[in-house]
């Protein structure tokens, strides 16, 4: 058990560190903070002085290395926009997210896995059909289009919701829906095969076999298969609470940590950028983390895995 | 009146035939062996039979069980006989048991489902039933998980759970063909010793004419959807009289005499979509006749328990006595 997350905890590191790695690299190359944090028509001295300033005029790995070592200290830099520290700037916006995606998860899950059971249960029904066929429809519609049929049809013809911001918890209701349905419909696609993978196996027909009843064999057998590879979309779309909204947020001009991502890059904010990269990459890698610890809950077969792939 | 009695069974996936009508009888506390190379539809008849097939497969026929007409049956009426009155094991005997479960708990349902135990009384006879099949130490095994154990063990399992509602008859679907020879006949053993000592019926379904020949009394030939032959298990040996079945035993390597090659029945098993009109064996048959190709034979009597489906059957019965 140790050896097992000792070695998920070592890969999960290596995992934040190529991230903020690639980060750091990439906003460095992609443009200079200073013209853009500055105006372009700022005196040339003020330009340096901000360089200076901020350190940008150091060599790439000089930088690289003082930003590792203020990480480990716990000091994530602070804006260049108005010098407040970055992580205070990303936390305050992160109960924002949460309200929108949290509650969207549950559609996601509340909507998805049934839909994607009954139209398993149904195969090549009209029922699994027409599930199928709104998945498809539900996941190949980018968010930002979809958002933008709802305030069409919601806020703008029928007049009933608002069509963005955060003055209250209506507000929320177009954002949560449109993160809802895409990931709902993901979720539906991949339980319905893997519930079809599972109803196909020998043991199902055993259970038949020994006289157990329809539901109790979807509940009691296939159900719990089934459950092991779904549990993996389920992770990653927890792992995604924090950044999943970025394009929704911009939609529908929620003030999450989304919004503040899109704003930091478009301005080069580097401290802030980095910030919520960090911050991601820590979520969906615990995330994945869990999903492991939750493998070995469902799957007995995975429970002494470390054994080696022989055991 | 016959324990279960199968009367002109048909079967067919996306309209191409899987069984083309399958009479057949067994009774209380008999053995019979149905054998018949793959595709043959010797599954196909005991999982349509209990309802067991997908729902795309179109099933017409009648199978009684002492008389009470299953097929089509509603499905607590299926519940009750499936496990508790027939029961059936499969090939794959890894695969035929829920990795996700214990074994004691894969055994209790079934006593729960059919003999009303719980709790610690299901756990104590789930053990005995371990017991009684030979699992080693089954107390411990009891919390096991299959892939904890070996093929023959689970396949162990498999019949212990199937002897949990006391079936009178027992459809053994190629028990042993996963498993290797030394545990292929522990398994044939154990299956004779359980059907006597429970006086339960056993379906043998093999492809394996050997292997029925150790469990059987009587024996069906199955050749494409229809039982071509059938009679008791020492008269097959000594006077076959269908040339399928002829092909069968001549496709059985000597145990002595020198070595030779083996006579293979050339051809192939015609396609379910493109079935010969009359006798489905007659492009392969190296006797066959006009008639053969004109109409589908009937089953006709050679011997007193002896019937075979061709149009041969009483002439070659009188050229090999």
């Amino acid at each position: 058990m140790f050896r097992f997350f000792g070695f998920r905890a070592l890969r999960a590191a290596i995992t934040i560190v190529m991230v903020v790695t690639f980060a750091f690299v990439v906003l460095r190359l992609s443009g200079d903070p200073a013209l853009l944090i500055m105006s372009v028509d700022a005196p040339p001295e003020a330009v340096a002085a901000f360089r200076t300033s901020w350190g940008l005029d150091e060599p790439l790995w000089v930088q690289y290395v003082r930003y590792f070592a203020a990480i480990f200290e716990g000091d994530l830099g602070r804006s260049m926009r108005d010098g407040r520290p970055a992580l205070d700037l990303v936390v305050e916006r992160i109960p924002a997210t949460l309200a929108l995606t949290i509650p969207a998860l549950f559609i996601k899950l509340g909507l998805g896995i049934p839909a994607g059971i009954t139209a398993a249960l149904h195969r090549n029904s009209l029922l699994d059909r027409t599930v199928m066929a709104l998945a498809v429809a539900g996941f190949t519609v980018p968010s930002f289009v979809l958002g933008l049929l709802l305030v069409l049809l919601f806020a703008v013809q029928l007049g009933w919701l608002p069509s963005g911001g955060q003055e209250s918890w209506r507000h929320a209701i177009l954002p949560v829906v449109t993160l809802g349905i895409g990931g709902a419909a993901v979720l539906a696609r991949f339980t319905r095969s893997a519930m079809l993978e599972v109803l196909g196996q020998p043991y199902i027909r055993t259970a038949s076999a020994k006289g157990v009843p329809w539901r109790q064999v979807v509940r009691g057998h296939a159900l719990p298969n089934a459950a092991i590879p779904t549990v993996t979309i389920i992770g990653f779309m927890v792992g995604s609470l924090i950044a999943g909204a970025v394009v929704v947020e911009s939609v529908f001009s929620w003030p999450g940590v989304g919004r503040l991502l899109v704003v930091a890059v478009a301005n080069r904010d580097l401290a802030v950028v980095q910030c919520i990269l960090l911050l991601v990459a820590a979520t969906m890698v615990t995330a994945n983390m869990i999903v492991d610890l939750l493998y070995g809950l469902l799957d007995p077969r995975l429970r002494n895995a470390p054994r080696g792939a022989g055991g | 009146m016959s324990l279960v009695a199968i009367r002109d069974l048909a079967v067919s996936f996306d309209g191409a035939p899987a069984l083309r009508g399958i009479d057949v009888e067994i009774n209380s506390g008999e053995a019979l062996g149905m054998v018949g190379e793959s595709g043959c539809g010797k599954s196909v008849t005991w999982l349509a039979a209990l309802g067991l097939l997908p729902g795309k497969a179109r099933i017409s026929g009648s199978v009684r069980l002492e008389g009470q007409e299953i097929l089509g049956a509603t499905p607590a009426t299926l519940d009750r006989v499936r496990g508790g009155r027939v029961a059936m094991i499969f090939q794959d005997p890894a695969s035929s048991l829920n990795p996700v479960h214990r074994i004691g708990k894969q055994v209790s349902e079934a006593l729960s489902l059919h003999r009303g135990l719980r709790g610690a009384a299901a756990r104590a006879e789930a053990r005995r039933l371990l017991d009684l099949v030979g699992i080693p130490d089954a107390a411990r095994r009891l919390d096991a998980y299959p892939h904890e154990l070996s093929g023959g063990q689970n396949q162990r399992v498999m019949i212990a759970i199937a002897l949990a509602g006391q079936p009178e008859l027992l459809v053994a679907d190629e028990p042993t063909t996963a498993l290797d020879v030394t545990i292929q006949a522990q398994i044939l053993d154990l299956l004779g010793t359980l059907r006597r000592e429970m006086n339960m019926a056993l379906v043998l379904i093999s492809h394996d004419l050997g292997v029925i020949a150790e469990a059987c009394e009587r024996v069906a030939v199955m050749y494409a959807g229809r039982i071509v032959e059938e009679a008791p298990i020492a008269r097959i040996f000594a006077a076959p009289a269908h040339p399928y079945t002829q092909g069968l035993l001549g496709a059985l390597p000597p145990i002595d005499g020198e070595r030779q090659p083996l006579a293979a029945i050339p051809g192939q098993v015609p396609d379910p979509r493109a079935m010969p009109p009359g006798c489905a064996f007659a492009p392969r048959c190296a006797v066959r006749l006009d008639a053969c190709a004109a109409a589908m034979p009937e089953g006709r009597a050679v011997a007193e328990g002896h019937r075979a489906a061709c149009l041969r059957a009483g002439a070659m019965e009188r050229v090999l006595a």
